[in-house]
Formats: C-alpha cells, structure tokens, sequence
C-alpha cells in the first residue's frame, strides 16, 4: 500500500510538472482584467478580440497551410523512405539512409533552421529561386524535418508486419506496384495517418525553423505569438494559447489512437 | 507419367550454411508429394524456390519442361498456402478469393462464378462476407485453400498446412486434402515434419535432411526398403544394430515373440513392458547383451508378457535389412 500510495505520489509531482503551466494559460484565458496577471472574474472577451485581429488571424491561415502541405508531403517522402528502409533488403547505401533518417530527430532546430536559410540564401543566388523566401520555403524546411517522424513510424509498423501476406499476393499474381497499392498500402495506412497527425503538430508548433526559413509575407502564428509577447502580453495571447493547446492534444490523442488499435487489430 | 515440375540441382545458401544442397527432384503430374523432414532441414526454403520468392544460386527450376528460375513469383502457374496462411486481414473472405482471380483479368459475373466455386470448393458457401478475423482457424484454413484453387494452377505448395490445427481437426483435414487433389487434379506439394502426416496424404514422400533429399518414394516403399539408416529412423521406431561394419535393420513388429523356445530362435528377458492401445511394446534383452524392441499387437487370446520374463524371439531372414549409414 505504502509502495502504491509512493509512486501515485511521484506521478501527481510528474503531471503537476507537465500541465500546470497549460493548466495557468488556459484559466486565464477566461480572465477579465486586461492585466493578465490579475484575476478579475470570468469572461470571453478575448476569444471575441482573437476573432477580430486580422494579424492573428492571418497567420494563423498561414501556420495551417504550412502545416497542411508539410504533412501531406512528408506523409508521401516518409512512406517512401520507410517503406524502402523496410522492405528493400541490403541495399546500396542503406546503412547511411538508416542513419540520415533519424538526424532531424536529434538535430537542434536552430542548426537546422540555419543550415536551410543558408540553402535557400544560395539557390536564390545561383538560380533566382525562391526570391525573399515565403510560405513554400517553410514547407520545405518542415517537410525535411518531419518526413523523419513519418519514416521512422511507417517503417516500424512495417517491421512489425508479416512478409507473407505481401509475398501471398505475389504468389496470387500481383506485380510488386500493385501488391503495394492493394496490400502494403491499406495495411500500413494507421500509421501513416498517425505519421501524418504527428507531423501537422510539429509543423503547427515550429518557431525557430520558420523564423530561419520565412520571408516577409509568411509570418506564421507562433511567430507572431513569440513577437508579441516581448511587446508585451496581451490575454488574447492567453486565449490562442488555450486553441492551440486544445488543438494540439486533438491530433495527438487522434495519432496515439489510430497508433493503439493498429497494434490492436494486428 | 509427365514431370510437371523439376529441380534440377539446386543450390540456396543462407550466409555460410547451404539451406538447399544440390536437390534434384521430379515431381510428376497429379500427384501429391510430401517434403517430409525436421525443421531446418530445407524443405521449406525448396518449397520458396519452386514458388519464385527465393532464388536459388544455383541449379534450376522447370515447370512443364520451361525453365522458370529466373520468373518472379507472380508469373509462376503454381501458388502456395503459408503456414500463417497470410490472409489479407482488410478484405473479405469473397475479396481474398477474388484478389488471385483479378490479376489474370477476370471481372464482373466470371469472377463471382469462380469465387462461389472456390468457397463451395472448401465448404464455405455463405461466408464470403466474413472479415478473416471473424472465422476460425480450421476456416481461415480452407478460406488460404480456396484463394489459391480459385487460380487453378499447375501446381498447389502447401507449406505446413496442419501446423495450427488442433489435433482432431489434423485428420480429417488430411482425408479431405487427399480428395479435394483427386477431384481437382492439381499437383499438390505438401511440407511437413510429420512422417505419420505425410504417409497419410502422399503420394510419394521425399525424405529431406540437411538439405539434400535422402530418399523420395512411396510411403510403403520408404518403410519396407529404407535406402539408409537415417530414412529407416525416420519412420517408425526400428532396431538398429551394427554387424561386420554394416548396419543392420529390424522392424519391431517383425519379431516374434513366445515364453515356449522357438526354433531359429534368440533368448532373452523382458526389461520394460510400454502399453501403447494399439499393441504393446516389449524391450527384450537378449542373452549377447542386445536390446531388441518388439511390438506384440493385441489379438484375441494373445499371450501376456511381464517384465522380468524369460522369452524367445525369432525373425524370418528376410525381416533384417542391410543399409548403409
């Protein structure tokens, strides 16, 4: 009983740690004062002025057009890689593929951001490609970042799978394209979905990689967010916190749901 | 008899270990052939190799006297039952059937005609809108059966097909394999460890060992004229005694045994008595010191035999076979 009531103990710590900064945001969110430090009863005012600012509003489109096409892409690049790290046997140049896959992992985003401003500095000097950088610059750099997530879950998943049921639709005459889009595909579809949830999220989130890569235009929402906190806080700063929380632990939920019952229905 | 299928010395390596070890073997037209050894004896991997999903690295591979060593998989005429009978878990019953079908082109009433046959085939009309999860596994069985009968090919591979049955259900899935291969008239080939398995079914068994064939016959032949000690081990339980550097052979049941002296005959005690339902086993020590099993079956009015008894056991000549190793 005593070990029992020890490590609930040390798990309350754990999670207290975790949310109650979130915890914080999203209470004073409701809050009325404009000081937003200062309780002074309930209210949704500022939902209502998050609604109006054009500026906000504006990147967030952005943030979520970004965030839109970065995973689609990096669902199609990493299923790709994944599958190829899978299935493909002892290829040429395998081991380095496994080991470049899993960088962007570990790389800290302000090398990363660095490294792909420099890159798109130099194409748009050699070929006028890209001129000023804007949206599409920050795809690309959030693509290159969470191709590597999608890649590594796709492949686990198809590690995790049984080589006879393609090898069976082999035997039953199908040539290795088909056998893909008919068997491969809608076997692994969980987690590339799950891939997919998992890169919006990141992509939504990125701050320093976009602040590298984006040009004048394409300001994307947790930039805005990060400038005008040092210009002073504002609770509607508060309240698009609590929609971005919410939505953060919507899609993660939904991407460790769709992960379970893969596992599950295997 | 036609060869519908030939290995014609063929080599697989895995790393340094050879799975398959310069195997050549004709299988003829309509017959059903068990590969019958231990695991890891390379029976399975042979099996992988007539179906196209391993290459050999050496050797060749014939179907109707047309080299396809070098055809992948899926423009091969033959098709194989997994042991985990790999069945698409996203499609229906009637879909996994229909998959094979749709690949040679067929659609529309043709195709349905041809899925119904299959499942009648096997006796599972009215299930194909099952998921594969919601049948078990006798019928995921027969639904890995039906799938590759639906294509009809020259050739059916079943590896391990009883391995996830229960006991009861291995038999009459035996007798039922034996006749479906008499109705369809496919070549079957069948993999299994169980020498009681394969003489049940076969035709003929090939008796694999460290990737070579030992000896490919009938299931009599295999069991009255083994071509060496290790085939004659391999089926049924036998005395095996060396005599001048040769070895010797005797089936158990062969000996006669009696408490009355026999003429010809060798003395000895019993030193165990094994009861088995169908007969029983004695262990008789003879008096040069050898242990000799004898089976004694249960006929009507047959005499009892306790350890400890003083016996004699006599053999007719032609009983004792002489193999080498």
């Amino acid at each position: 009983m005593k070990a029992r009531s020890f490590s609930t103990t040390v798990l309350s710590f754990g999670l207290a740690f975790l949310y109650v900064p979130l915890i914080v945001v999203m209470v004073y969110s409701f809050n009325a004062s404009k000081l937003v430090t200062v309780w002074a009863g309930f209210s949704t005012q500022w939902y209502g002025e998050l609604l109006s600012d054009g500026q906000l509003l504006g990147a967030a489109g952005n943030s979520v057009i970004v965030a839109l096409l970065s995973a689609s892409l990096a669902a199609v690049v990493g299923t790709a890689t994944g599958y190829a790290l899978a299935r493909f046997g002892r290829f040429r140049g395998r081991a380095i593929l496994t080991g470049t896959v899993a960088v962007p992992l570990v790389l800290p985003d302000v090398i990363a951001g660095l490294s792909l401003l420099l890159l798109f500095v130099a194409l748009e000097q050699a070929f006028s490609w890209m001129p000023g950088r804007g949206i599409f610059t920050i795809v690309i750099a959030h693509t290159t970042l969470t191709m590597a997530y999608v890649a590594v879950i796709v492949q686990a998943r198809l590690v995790g799978m049984d080589r006879d049921v393609e090898e069976a639709a082999a035997d039953l005459g199908a040539k290795p394209f088909t056998v893909f889009r008919l068997i491969t595909l809608p076997m692994i579809k969980p987690a590339i979905i799950a891939g997919w949830l998992l890169a919006f999220v990141l992509s939504l989130d990125d701050l320093v990689i976009a602040s590298f890569v984006s040009g004048p235009q394409s300001t994307t929402l947790p930039m805005v967010v990060y400038s005008s906190i040092r210009l002073g806080v504002s609770p509607k700063i508060n309240a698009l916190a609590t929609v971005l929380i919410i939505t953060t632990f919507v899609l993660l939920a939904l991407a460790a749901w769709i992960g379970r019952n893969t596992l599950k229905s295997k | 008899m036609n060869t519908v299928l030939r290995i014609a010395g063929v080599t697989k390596r895995f790393g340094a270990a050879a799975a398959v070890d310069g195997v050549t073997l004709d299988v003829r037209e309509n017959e059903f052939l068990a590969l019958l050894g231990a695991s890891g004896c390379g029976k399975t991997t042979l099996l992988r190799i007539m179906a196209g999903l391993e290459q050999p690295d050496a050797g060749q591979v014939f179907i109707d006297g047309k080299d396809v060593t070098a055809t992948p998989p899926y423009a091969r005429p033959v098709n194989m039952m997994f042991q985990s009978y790999a069945l698409f878990p996203h499609m229906t019953v009637a879909a996994n059937i229909a998959f094979g079908l749709k690949q040679d082109g067929l659609q529309g009433d043709a195709l349905a005609a041809r899925v119904k046959e299959a499942l009648g085939a096997v006796e599972l009309d009215g299930l194909g809108e099952r998921k594969p999860h919601q049948l078990s596994g006798g019928q995921r069985q027969r639904v890995a059966l039906a799938r590759c009968i639906a294509k009809r090919p020259r050739v059916l591979l079943l590896d391990e097909p009883m391995a996830a049955l229960d006991k009861h259900l291995r038999e009459r899935t035996q007798m039922e394999l034996k006749a479906l291969r008499a109705r369809l008239g496919i070549t079957f080939i069948v993999v299994t460890h169980d020498q009681d398995e394969a003489m049940a079914m076969a035709d003929r068994v090939a008796v694999m060992e460290a990737g070579r064939v030992l000896q490919i016959d009938t299931p009599l032949a295999l069991y009255e004229r083994p071509a060496n000690a290790r085939v004659a081990r391999f089926f049924g339980n036998i005395n095996l005694w060396t005599s001048s550097s040769k070895t010797m052979a005797l089936r158990p049941e062969r000996i006669r045994i009696s408490h009355a002296p026999l003429t010809d005959g060798v003395s000895g005690t019993i030193e165990n008595v094994v009861y088995l339902g169908t007969a029983t086993t004695c262990f008789v020590k003879t008096a040069a010191g050898q242990t000799l099993r004898v089976s004694v079956p249960h006929a009507e009015g047959a005499q009892a035999f306790n350890q400890g008894d003083a016996v004699h056991l006599s053999w007719p000549a032609s009983a004792v076979m002489e193999l080498p190793e």
